[in-house]
């Protein structure tokens, strides 16, 4: 399996829609093959249309705020010793996070295709808080899927959307996260696809979402390809990028812009949420060697039983607690551009409070998994490594978890 | 050679009336009383269809996955399945059973080793939600070399293009999709206009039987009844919920629920 060069990983499919032959795809009911078509066709006009293009980039930079910085983590770099650490600070953006991007390119689609409501899936709310924003934005009406389990754990999400006036829609069945959310969401679309705009909240789901998601999030890339210039004035010669994975968006776009340079310059590193110590139970479906399968519309490795029942996963990070991945990083894993590992939920914990404690940052339970690869290899290596960590959501929806976990620190 | 299918729906017709298609969900709520529901049904239906529980069915509403995550619960397995239909089919060889389910189960099973299987069982057709036309050319090729009829679905949402294109590559029967729902939603377009659309694709090829399915309850299928087939399966499974709620005999319950059915098209 071979990437080509000179061309966005996302276009990098046959005509049925697949990665490398058989990640990806659209598996949809025939309800939904004319609105996934119809929004084919548009957003294939769209990203070549000066105008839509010049209204996205004056959004990304007036609304979302783009762009968010680059760092030095001079403390956390000292004290572990080894390379340097450094942060592309996404959760600067608008709203606290990466879903900002996704979430005002639908938005535009949907104001463009006519269509007046708006739906999404969220897992930790981020998703979810974005679409409500920019809906809100752009005057459109909008109601997200949540699991009934991640409307408790992650409530002051859920007070912001709500505060942006998008409805809630709880979901009950199965195990109550993202995973449901997106399957009640994809129904519900079914359902009212004449007049609603559905936006998947990552990477994940029928080809053309895929899509979608990975070219607005790709702003993160481009904006760090210009400040690796600025800073160091040409790209360094070892640099790590490493970036949690639950769907994989933030991974994408944090990469995009170098997956054509040489692993041994720029290596990729994916890491996913290992669940629980002691747990048999994860959402690390590339890094602990799950099977290909199919969910929400799409192949890619998939946490699942023999019989093609999805399995229950778990993880202390909502947006990372989903079985499926995307299958833009199943190919990026199976070409071997990209190495993908996971941390565990004790891990992710312990950096964040490392983080915390050396640096004026607060990255959300996601991000702490990403920064647990990056404490853990970081003192191996030599002093000219930079390693980036994307720090792509903000810990203010964690207050709960963090509180209960680690006492009254917070 | 006639299939099952077409035999089913010829003899209707001469009765001058739809077929009636029940749609339960295998295992649903043990094994035993999942065959005991199909073998009961089948006096008064003229097709069954039988499903896979599946854990994240995209396409199908509140009465259906509850009883899948019922099935589920009760350890139901892929081979379990064809056992029922297997078991079915030896106590009623004429009665045509279509088997529906989720793409990914069959690609779990292996496509060969699962369309073998339906052939051992006598399965007669499969519906596979989420495999649609035209990537589902090759699979749908592969059941036709077996004897199985694989169903092409159509929906409002379907181009006259599109609904061209299938039409030539189906087989014995079609299934259309009454509205833009999941399953067991309430029936939100008047029935003139299903019948209209339905007539759309019957003039397209009047030798394939077109069924309508999705919102089809008591109260709905006398309007739709000029359909060569109706599909009803919400109804049955909400039918078997409330009956485990009540405690009562779901096999008596559900018949009495199709026989009803029956005799509103009759």
């Amino acid at each position: 399996m071979r990437l080509k060069r000179g061309i966005p990983l996302i276009d990098q499919h046959d005509q049925q829609g697949f990665w490398g032959g058989k990640f990806g795809g659209s598996f949809i009911p025939e309800t939904l093959k004319k609105p996934v078509e119809d929004l084919t066709n548009q957003f294939k006009k769209l990203r070549k249309n000066k105008k839509f293009l010049k209204k996205r980039d004056f959004y990304f930079k007036n609304y979302v705020g783009s762009p968010t910085s680059f760092i030095k983590l001079e403390n956390l770099t000292n004290h572990l010793g080894g390379a340097q650490i450094w942060a592309k600070v996404v959760s600067e953006a608008n709203g606290g996070a990466h879903k900002i991007y996704n979430a005002t390119v639908h938005a535009l689609i949907c104001k463009t295709m006519g269509k007046k409501y708006i739906i999404g899936d969220t897992g930790a709310g981020y998703a979810g808080k974005m679409l409500s924003m920019a809906a809100k934005k752009f005057g459109l009406k909008c109601k997200i899927f949540m699991g009934a389990k991640d409307i408790k754990r992650q409530k002051p999400n859920c007070d912001a959307m709500r505060k942006n006036g998008a409805e809630i829609v709880p979901v009950y069945s199965g195990s109550q996260t993202l995973v449901d959310a997106v399957s009640e969401c994809m129904r519900y679309w079914v359902s009212n696809c004449n007049n609603t705009h559905m936006c998947v909240g990552s990477t994940v789901g029928p080809n053309i979402f895929v899509k979608i998601c990975g070219w607005s999030t790709a702003q993160i890339s481009r904006e760090l390809k210009l400040q690796l210039k600025s800073q160091f004035k040409k790209i360094p010669k070892k640099i790590k990028l490493i970036n949690c994975v639950g769907g994989g968006s933030s991974a994408y776009g944090f990469w995009s812009e170098f997956i054509d340079y040489k692993k041994s310059q720029i290596e990729l590193i994916g890491v996913e949420a290992g669940g629980p110590k002691n747990s048999k139970l994860h959402a690390a479906p590339l890094s602990r060697n799950a099977k290909i399968g199919i969910l929400h519309g799409a192949a890619s490795y998939l946490c699942q039983n023999n019989e093609g029942q999805i399995n229950d996963t778990e993880s202390i990070s909502a947006g990372l607690d989903y079985p499926g991945v995307s299958p833009i990083h199943c190919f990026l894993k199976d070409s071997k551009r990209a190495r993908y590992t996971y941390a565990t939920d004790e891990e992710a914990l312990n950096a964040h409070v490392m983080v915390t404690k050396y640096e004026n940052l607060n990255p959300s339970l996601e991000p702490s998994h990403a920064f647990a690869e990056a404490i853990k290899i970081a003192p191996k290596l030599s002093k000219d490594t930079i390693i980036i960590v994307n720090s792509c959501g903000d810990a203010k929806k964690d207050r709960d978890i963090l509180k209960e976990r680690l006492g009254k620190r917070k | 050679m006639n299939s099952l299918l077409n035999q089913a729906f010829q003899n209707a017709k001469k009765e001058n009336r739809p077929a009636l298609l029940t749609y339960t969900v295998a295992g649903d709520n043990t094994k035993k009383k999942s065959l005991e529901i199909l073998k009961s049904i089948s006096n008064y239906a003229d097709i069954c269809e039988l499903g896979f529980p599946h854990n994240t069915p995209i396409a199908d509403g509140g009465q259906i996955q509850t009883s899948a995550y019922r099935a589920i619960k009760n350890g139901i397995k892929i081979n379990d399945v064809f056992s029922i239909a297997k078991d079915f089919k030896k106590f009623k060889k004429s009665k045509p059973i279509i088997l529906m389910g989720y793409y990914n189960m069959i690609f779990q099973f292996d496509e060969n080793k699962f369309l073998d299987k339906c052939k051992n069982a006598k399965v007669d057709g499969l519906i596979v939600v989420d495999l649609p036309y035209p990537e589902n050319r090759k699979f749908a090729s592969k059941c036709k070399k077996r004897g199985i009829n694989f169903i092409q679905l159509v929906s409002p949402t379907t181009s006259s293009t599109r609904l061209k294109r299938i039409i030539k590559d189906s087989h014995d029967m079609i299934y259309y999709i009454s509205m833009l729902s999941t399953t067991g939603g309430k029936l939100k377009v008047s029935p003139k206009k299903i019948l209209k659309e339905y007539k759309k694709i019957k003039n397209q090829n009047k030798s394939k039987n077109v069924v309508i399915g999705f919102g089809i309850t008591k109260k709905t299928i006398k309007s739709l009844k000029k359909a060569d087939g109706l599909v009803v399966g919400s109804a049955i499974c909400k039918e078997i919920t409330n009956s485990i709620k009540k405690r009562q005999n779901t096999v008596i319950n559900v018949i009495n629920v199709v026989r009803k059915l029956r005799n509103e098209i009759k």
